[in-house]
């Protein structure tokens, strides 16, 4: 079977274009603290989402919704609700991490389709396991800090799907147990559905060189006419004992384009693109090569060489952790 | 669309020196113009803005001589093109051909800015929401300004074609989008 | 309130380690737990000291809990959780992986590295056998009310991070042998040095986080000497005190004083300025702007 492509859709606008340019899948999410990727400018108003959802199904592809942050304590109702209105809006399956967001969902929606966000970091069998049969979950999108191999240990014991990122932004840290965000900005991935907030983002331009603070900590200093990635923490520059660069990760994004015959042959079934803050423009090319690649595996033929380069963050690409070395 | 991003075309001398001696008034008064159409067509795009739709956007097409001060307004927006710097509580600043590029969704605004073509000042939350609402709009501002009455479009598209031609900066959406 | 020791987060010397489950033996504390909670190849280096220092603490009259790891993917790490919920002692889980494992009716603790976040999740984990959970330490004092108030009526203790530095992340990566170049496999224990984890500082010279091994930590120390009244009255009942390399019974010994009232608040706070100058506190995660912010006023330098 070939490889499902699952689409970030960050605006209508960009679901469509996904679509168009050949998704099986888009997923998207409210405009609210509910969803991860909750940027200003960003996301779906209910009857938003219920177009959307309709024009995937009027086009073949299918809509998940990600409901994947976790619920503040005393305001689990918002979340709630975001699961029975996307559940109404006719959408294939809610991406969820919280387990008490998964105990709700399975009890007031049972023919609701739940897949596990990568938030909820579930890296081996045993866990996978356990949530499939604590929760009915159907899909796990994986961590990113498994490797090939053990991604293919991992589908050989699972009794469910995987879905694993193979393009855009790169997450050194396990996903949804990282607080590096709030300790400096106060908002964070799990609470507030920001990493990196853009709101705690200051650009200075120091005769040339940009220099990118983030909460008042200078995490980031790029020359003139060097590339300027977005100031996320995690890929900061920092000095620590003799050494100064960027100590967790540098500015990359993920491209596992030329892995994937490997990821199918570990039994993945579908290839996610990270990237719901990301253009439309951007969108529809990046679907376009992947949906080429997974076609082109399904007919036998060589893999198109990737080209994805530029839109990536730095403009430098990372197969990240499916290599064993990253570590 | 091609995979890789074009090289951005910078606007030449000629038009740069051209707009230095434009009297900016009717200017100001067709872009306001243009702007209020897209708010009653596109009533999302300024929904979209949410918290920042009372903020002001200086857009700087580094190739020209004027600055345009975008105040949403709350979906009352107004427009003024302005010379030397000024100031707001964001700015965007790159290649006219950039900034255009960005409206119509030939380009991603994060490969632009990643790549340095393009720099925000200030409210960086602000430049995003604004760059986020744009993208979703489906603009295409050819389309919007002969749609206008005149006098503004004729001033306005006569502008536009007079760019056009002089520097292959395109101000309508690509062809693929109508196609499909 | 009560004192807990959480896990030590760092890597030891053996003899080291063994002093320090010593010495804790005799310090005001009501609850220790121990083993690895970052690393699985730190280990081997002191598995086999384990059992006698349990003995030990046990004895001294503490309640005495082994953690999970904080990230379970190897097979040698599944193994490890599965052979932990065999043990017979109290559990702390900071991998969900472990409630795979456990036996079906065997109480367990939920350590800081588990999201509960709200009333749904901690619901869930209270029918599954919870008795104790340690919150998050990114949660705000509003979210631990709440979650105290869920817990008293579940019968669930609510711990909250009360001093040390804070864990932040954890990854697949090792940043201490990206730090020496080498790969995660062939570390040669690179993290071994830093005994209370390696200072990493921004650009500008500015002390900001805390490098150890997959783990990254706050450089600041959180510290909850001006939360304690506030905390008590949200209904938390014990206080987590994290291990570090130097002075940590006199830690002990200053968060009983708070607790017992003999000591005001701003005493632990003045005792670590005088003992470690350099050292800066943190508790803003509870009522401040950030993870970083200290209700004193400025960051002391």
């Amino acid at each position: 079977m070939v490889m499902e492509i699952v689409c970030p859709a960050g605006t209508p606008a960009a679901l469509r274009a996904a679509v168009k340019a050949g998704a099986h899948t888009v997923y998207c999410g409210f405009n609210d603290e509910t969803n991860a990727r909750n940027f200003p400018g960003l996301n779906f108003d209910r009857a938003e989402m219920r177009e959307g959802v309709g024009f995937a199904h009027d086009h073949g592809s299918k809509a998940l919704v990600a409901i994947n942050t976790f619920p503040r304590a005393g305001d689990q109702v918002l979340w709630h609700h975001a699961i029975d209105d996307a559940a109404q809006s006719g959408a294939d399956a809610v991406i969820l991490a919280d387990p008490g967001l998964l105990k709700y969902a399975a009890r007031n929606h049972p023919g609701l389709r739940l897949h596990l966000s990568v938030q909820a970091a579930a890296a081996n069998a045993d866990i996978i396991n356990f949530y499939a049969c604590t929760f009915g979950v159907k899909r796990v999108v994986l961590p990113r800090v498994l490797s090939v191999p053990e991604i293919a240990a991992i589908n050989a014991e699972a009794e469910v799907e995987t879905e694993v990122f193979v393009f855009g932004g790169l997450c050194v840290m396990a996903e949804g147990r990282c607080s590096l965000s709030s300790y400096a900005t106060g908002l964070s991935p799990n609470m507030n559905g920001v990493c990196s907030p853009a709101s705690h983002v200051e650009y200075r331009d120091e005769n040339g060189a940009l220099d990118a603070k983030l909460g008042g900590f200078t995490i980031h200093r790029a020359a003139k006419n060097e590339p300027a990635p977005y100031p996320t923490l995690c890929k900061g520059c920092f000095s620590a004992g003799s050494q100064t660069g960027h100590l967790f990760e540098d500015p990359v994004s993920l491209n596992a384009e030329q892995l994937i015959p490997q990821l199918k042959e570990a039994g993945v079934t579908a290839l996610k693109i990270e990237g719901r803050q990301r253009s439309k423009s951007y969108v529809a090319q990046v679907v376009r090569n992947f949906r080429a690649a997974v076609d082109a595996l399904e007919a036998g033929q060589p893999l198109p060489q990737g080209m994805l380069a530029r839109l990536s963050e730095g403009q430098a690409v990372t197969t990240g952790a499916y290599k064993k070395t990253w570590r | 669309m091609p995979h890789t991003q074009p090289q951005i075309p910078i606007c030449p001398a000629a038009l740069a020196k051209l707009l230095r001696l434009t009297p900016l008034v009717p200017v100001s008064l067709s872009l306001t113009a243009c702007s209020r159409r897209i708010a009653n067509r596109h009533p999302g795009l300024f929904r979209r803005l949410g918290e920042h739709s009372r903020k002001r956007f200086i857009l700087d097409p580094a190739d020209l001589p004027v600055v345009l001060c975008l105040e949403p307004n709350g979906g009352q927006p107004k427009v003024r093109a302005l010379r030397g710097r000024s100031e707001g509580d964001a700015r965007i600043s790159g290649p006219l051909a950039a900034l255009l590029g960005l409206v119509h969704g030939t380009y991603d605004g994060d490969a632009l800015f990643f790549a340095r073509d393009l720099v925000i000042e200030g409210d960086t939350a602000a430049a995003l929401a604004l760059r986020n609402a744009v993208d979703d709009a489906e603009l295409d501002l050819s389309q919007e300004i002969a749609a206008m009455s005149a006098p503004f479009s004729r001033f306005l598209l006569r502008a536009v074609a007079y760019a056009q031609r002089r520097t292959g900066v395109s101000l309508a959406r690509p062809e693929e989008e109508a196609a499909w | 309130m009560e004192l807990t020791v959480g896990p030590n987060q760092f890597f030891w010397p053996a003899e080291d380690w063994s002093a320090f489950y010593g010495s804790l033996a005799e310090a005001p504390v009501d609850r220790v737990v121990m083993g690895e909670l970052v690393c699985s190849k730190r280990l081997p280096f002191y598995q086999e000291r384990i059992p006698e220092a349990l003995a030990l603490l046990t004895e001294a009259g503490k309640e005495a809990v082994l953690t999970s790891l904080s990230l379970v993917t190897l097979k040698r790490e599944r193994k490890h959780t599965a052979d932990l919920a065999a043990m017979g002692v109290t559990v702390e889980v900071n991998d969900l992986t472990t409630l795979a494992y456990l036996p079906k009716g065997m109480g367990f603790h939920v350590g800081p590295l588990v999201n509960v976040y709200n009333e749904g999740t901690l619901a869930w984990l209270a029918s599954l056998g919870a008795t104790r959970i340690c919150l998050p330490p990114e949660l705000p004092l509003s979210s631990v009310r709440t979650l105290a108030r869920a817990g008293r009526e579940l019968g669930i203790a609510i711990e909250v991070w009360g001093h040390g530095r804070l864990p932040l992340a954890i990854s697949g990566r090792c940043y201490h042998a990206r730090l020496h170049k080498r790969t995660k496999d062939n570390c040669q224990f690179a993290c071994e040095n830093d005994l209370d984890g390696l200072d990493v500082k921004t650009l500008e010279g500015q002390p900001f986080m805390a490098m150890n091994g997959v783990q990254t930590l706050s450089h600041s120390y959180a510290c909850t000497d001006y939360q304690i009244e506030a905390l008590a009255d949200a209904g938390v009942s014990a206080l987590r005190l994290s291990p570090q390399s130097q002075g940590f019974t006199r830690i002990c010994q200053n968060y009983r004083g708070r607790v017992t009232g003999v000591l005001a608040p701003g005493a632990i706070a003045a005792d670590v300025q005088k003992a470690s100058p350099q050292t800066r506190l943190s508790d803003g995660f509870l009522t401040g702007p950030s993870g970083v912010a200290w209700s004193a006023g400025p960051i002391p330098s």
